[in-house]
């Protein structure tokens, strides 16, 4: 208590800069003349009173320093003098404190931006409860594809025979519906889910009610939907009445029982579902259910484990009881072992994602580490330029300690003014990302909370201590007898290299590195992105118009779509005009089980393949300009009356007869034995990433008649969406049309491969502004530091490659051996990040040959302005400045 | 000759303390003679050095200062305990106490006592 009422006191006179300097000479003055008077009276003569009085009172200035301690904070007031001081320094060599902190700025800014991103996917947890005892259970794959489902049977199995899970539920994501309310019917997305789904992940609606397991009896008994808090706002404009009203999911009546709360998005990071439906109403919108079918696998499964039991027994525990299903159900159920992941990620996806980000943030880091190598050079010429500076302080009697604290603030000063501007452009930065269109589209949203200004704060003081050492360090060591004398002394020398030398070495090294990992990155994804895909979106528009909601039929479904074709194909610049079941890259794809002719035996383990299965309408391949090889298209005289046929592409027809022709083939595909009519050019399918695909095409007119896109070529395609709305709505009046060019429905599959190759790219220029920096700071400054030798030299008649190999020898020297240092780390280093860059190959004569030419060009650029300085000495100039 | 002492750390403080305590209230000089005169001449006091114990105890508010003048109708600083002195006065004496009283027992027990 009263220590803090003498804090506050002191800290008032700090602050207020009271000094009562008049209070104590006064009260000193009286002192010392009552002392004086009394010595008088003792006899003494007034001189020797006064002398005696002086004596008896002590050292009056060492008693004032002593007041004045006690007076104000010392510790403080010191801090703000060296602040004070730092200040006038730095405004002294503008330069320097403009690059300083435009380095650290760059270094903290990409840093935070990195970790801004690393904490919305990764740190962030789900809005749920508990996330750590929560778990997906993937289905190891046993067809192509990246499956992650089971089957709904399969799922119920799971869910009562496990002891090790205290509840499981099942999840359908791809849900589409028209939802009409009100006269407005528009098209939404979202999960169909089992009834013990909010109950399990623990989530409280903001408005109304969830359903629960309590709810189910049977299919269809459970007519309600659940909305996400973005739908609500904005088809039902955030009105709480809306609970208990009744819409129409295709055209089936659901009750609103409740909305979930803003954050709530399910259990995948990249999803934001429209809504939630229970799955036992599953008929009603999908027009089919998988409840009773074992061999259709489409529920994922989440669950939650027991409190005392590891991921470890759980998975032993699903595993016995997938023993047990394959011999209840060996026709469909084969056994494959089950494991446990957490979920977010779009399952396996998750190791991908989490090992880029980790290594951008590890590159990340890389540059900072850089940038402090770069200002810790930086500032260690300056400390050596100032060591008689230093030297002359030292020997006027100020502490080391002292002169530590004052290099340490500025160093302290500059890293908060660069951590203060890092922070401020990852701020924009940030927010520029999260506005940027294909990140909108994801809902993902990187913001700066409380734990990226943590991680700002940090970046910012390790940098501190990385580059407020080295001086701190010079200085402690620095001798002022040494510096006083006329020599001006490396200040610090590891061998035959001053400190300097080898921190520069290092930047380069580093930054050589950085430049590797970024041409390997960017160069496999150049590739990655130039893979021929087996169709040309550039040109080509799709349209969704969802024909099977509308017509009770399905021969009237093919009537309308035939007449919607050539509606389309009326249209002037139209080229081509097809069907297609789902179009390349939109995910959740997976194989069907194909059988070679004359097998009995349909169980999952003798199919042949698991191809991805399209169907397609006469004139898709020619909208797609997907090559036809070999053989027919299909067409519209193939109909279920008909033989089965189908087009296959390369790898099936490989796969399937080795070289043998494939036309003519036969094989069995959904039980129904088909035809080989034509071959087509292999492609990409599921993603860029995939091996070649076994694909199967069959007409259109001979499918299930689900799913369907339009796909339409025009020779005007980007300008003619508009005509094309309206032809087809003439065709169509009360089906809603969406029209989209094939481009831009893409951006969604190329965005990871683009914000990598652009955040690689952009580590790999930071990195080489850092090292253009860093070679010229130090060219520069060695340079001025021997214009006298260099004037000297030119005077003895030295030529200009002496010169320069005088100036910039050492420099080079230290480009070359940093260079191949961060060549061999980098190529070292590219190794796992081949991993994660698919078609990264880091011992590509191209890759090594661009970053030694990158880091020549670099040390040319840096270093020729202070060579010509160096050239351009005048020797008559110098000596007469000396 | 008697070896004059220095003041040990703190003890200045309580001494003037129990000066203001004992003679109410008194100026800077006054409060050096009265520790001098008490103490008997035993230890030697740099007088100034009593300025930033004075100062520090007003910060702590044990002691208020106000101007006034002195016998000899010079203006001087006086000061004064406050209620807060009194009683931090009053535990310093009780620790001090204490304090002596347990090394004076260290000193007086011999071999025999603790037998």
């Amino acid at each position: 208590m009263r220590a803090l009422r003498r804090f506050f006191m002191r800290l008032l006179n700090v602050m207020t800069m009271c000094r009562s300097d008049e209070r104590l000479r006064e009260e000193m003055e009286s002192h010392l003349m009552a002392l004086t008077e009394e010595n008088i009276r003792a006899g003494m003569t007034p001189h020797e009173a006064r002398r005696h009085a002086r004596l008896k009172f002590g050292a009056v200035e060492a008693v004032r320093e002593h007041y004045h301690a006690e007076e104000g904070l010392p510790f403080v007031e010191i801090f703000l003098l060296d602040v004070r001081y730092a200040f006038r320094v730095l405004r002294k060599s503008p330069a320097f404190t403009v690059v300083a902190i435009l380095t650290l700025m760059l270094g903290i800014g990409a840093n935070v931006v990195v970790f801004g991103v690393l904490n919305a996917i990764l740190l962030h947890p789900l809005e749920v409860k508990e996330p750590q005892s929560l778990f997906q259970i993937r289905h190891k794959p046993w067809m192509t594809g990246r499956l992650l489902t089971m089957s709904y049977p399969a799922f119920e199995d799971f869910r009562r025979r496990n002891a090790t899970f205290s509840a499981m539920a099942g999840i359908y994501g791809y849900s589409h519906a028209k939802l009409s309310w009100q006269n407005t019917v528009i098209s939404i997305s979202g999960d169909e889910v089992t009834g013990d789904y909010f109950d399990l992940l623990g989530v409280q609606p903001q408005v109304g009610r969830f359903f629960h397991a309590a709810d189910e009896h049977g299919p269809n008994s459970v007519p309600y939907v659940v909305l996400s808090d973005a739908l609500w706002r904005s088809a039902f404009h955030a009105d709480p009445g809306v609970v208990g009203a009744i819409v129409d999911l295709n055209k089936h009546p659901f009750t609103v029982v409740g909305v979930a709360s803003a954050q709530f998005h399910g259990t995948e990071r990249f999803e934001w579902p429209d809504y939630w439906m229970p799955m036992v109403n599953e008929q009603q919108v999908e027009g089919w259910d998988s409840l009773h079918n074992r061999a259709s696998i489409t529920v994922t499964v989440i669950g939650r484990l027991k409190p005392s039991v590891t991921p470890e027994q759980a998975t032993d525990n699903l595993n016995a009881i997938a023993a047990e299903l394959v011999k209840e159900y060996p026709e469909t159920d084969n056994g494959q072992p089950l494991r446990l992941i957490h979920p977010g990620l779009i399952g396996d996806e998750g190791d991908v994602i989490r090992g880029f980000l980790w290594s951008v943030t590890a590159l990340a880091l890389l540059v900072l580490a850089a940038a402090c190598a770069n200002l810790s050079s930086l500032f260690a010429a300056r400390t050596a330029d100032r060591s008689r500076e230093l030297a002359l302080r030292v020997a006027l009697g100020s502490s080391r300690w002292r002169l530590v604290r004052q290099l340490l603030t500025e160093a302290v000063l500059v890293s908060l003014m660069g951590g203060a501007a890092g922070l401020g452009s990852a701020y924009l930065l940030l927010g520029a990302l999260n506005r940027w269109h294909p990140l909108v589209e994801s809902h993902l949203v990187a913001s700066m909370d409380a734990r990226v200004y943590l991680a700002g704060l940090t970046f910012t003081f390790v940098s501190v201590l990385l580059c407020g050492l080295v001086p701190a360090r010079q200085a402690w060591q620095s001798s002022p007898l040494q510096s006083l004398k006329n020599a001006p002394t490396e200040a610090m020398h590891l061998g035959r290299f001053a400190l300097r030398d080898l921190l520069l070495g290092a930047q380069i090294a580093i930054c050589t590195l950085l430049v590797t990992s970024s041409l390997v990155a960017v160069r496999g994804m150049v590739r990655a992105l130039h893979v021929p895909l087996g169709f040309q979106p550039p040109g080509a528009m799709l349209v969704d118009m969802d024909l099977s909601q509308s017509e009770p039929s399905d021969g009237l479904v093919l009537e309308k779509q035939k007449a919607i074709i050539d509606a389309a194909r009326s249209i002037p610049g139209v080229a081509a005009v097809g069907i297609v079941s789902r179009t390349p890259f939109t995910g959740g794809m997976h194989g069907i089980p194909v059988f070679r002719p004359g097998t009995t035996d349909f169980k999952l383990n003798k199919a042949a393949l698991a191809p991805y299965v399209f169907q397609m309408s006469p004139g898709y391949l020619e909208a797609a300009r997907t090559r036809l090889l070999s053989g027919r298209d299909v067409s519209w005289q193939d109909n279920p009356r008909t033989p089965y046929v189908a087009v296959v592409n390369q790898t099936f027809a490989q796969k399937m007869w080795g070289d043998s022709p494939a036309i003519g083939q036969h094989f069995i595909v959904s039980g129904q034995l088909t035809e080989v009519v034509g071959v087509v050019e292999d492609g990409k399918y599921h993603d860029l990433e995939e091996a070649p695909q076994p694909v199967v095409y069959q007409p259109y007119s001979q499918g299930d008649l689900g799913e369907a896109v339009f796909v339409v070529r025009s020779q005007r395609a980007p300008n003619e969406m508009a005509a094309l709305e309206r032809a087809l709505s003439g065709v169509e009046p009360n089906v809603p049309i969406k029209v989209q060019s094939w481009l831009d429905s893409l951006d969604g599959e190329l965005l990871p491969s683009r914000a990598a190759t652009a955040a690689l790219g952009a580590i790999g220029l930071l990195a080489a502004m850092l090292a253009v920096t860093g070679i010229f700071g130090m060219v520069t400054y060695s340079v001025s530091k021997r214009m006298k030798e260099l004037g000297i030299r030119v005077a003895l008649g030295a030529r200009n490659v002496d010169i320069m190999s005088a100036a910039v020898g050492r420099p080079i020297f230290l480009l070359c051996v940093g260079s191949a240092l961060g060549l061999l780390a980098g190529i070292f280093a590219s190794r796992l990040l081949g991993q994660i860059v698919y078609q990264a190959n880091p011992r590509d004569p191209v890759v090594v040959g661009g970053a030694v030419l990158t880091m020549a060009l670099l040390g040319i650029t840096a270093s020729a302005i202070p060579a010509r300085r160096a050239l351009a000495v005048d020797p008559s100039k110098l000596m007469r400045e000396e | 000759m008697k070896q004059k002492r220095d003041v040990q750390q703190g003890t200045l403080a309580l001494m003037v303390l129990k000066t203001l305590d004992v003679l109410g209230s008194l100026h800077g000089y006054g409060i050096a003679r009265r520790i001098e005169q008490i103490s008997g001449d035993l230890f030697s006091l740099n007088q100034g050095t009593l300025y930033p114990v004075l100062l520090r105890l007003e910060q702590e508010g044990a002691i208020a200062s106000e101007w006034g003048p002195s016998e000899n109708n010079r203006r001087a600083r006086l000061y004064q305990l406050t209620r807060a002195g009194r009683k931090l006065l009053e535990s310093e004496k009780c620790d001090w106490e204490q304090t002596a009283a347990i090394i004076a027992h260290f000193f007086e027990v011999k071999a025999e006592d603790l037998a």
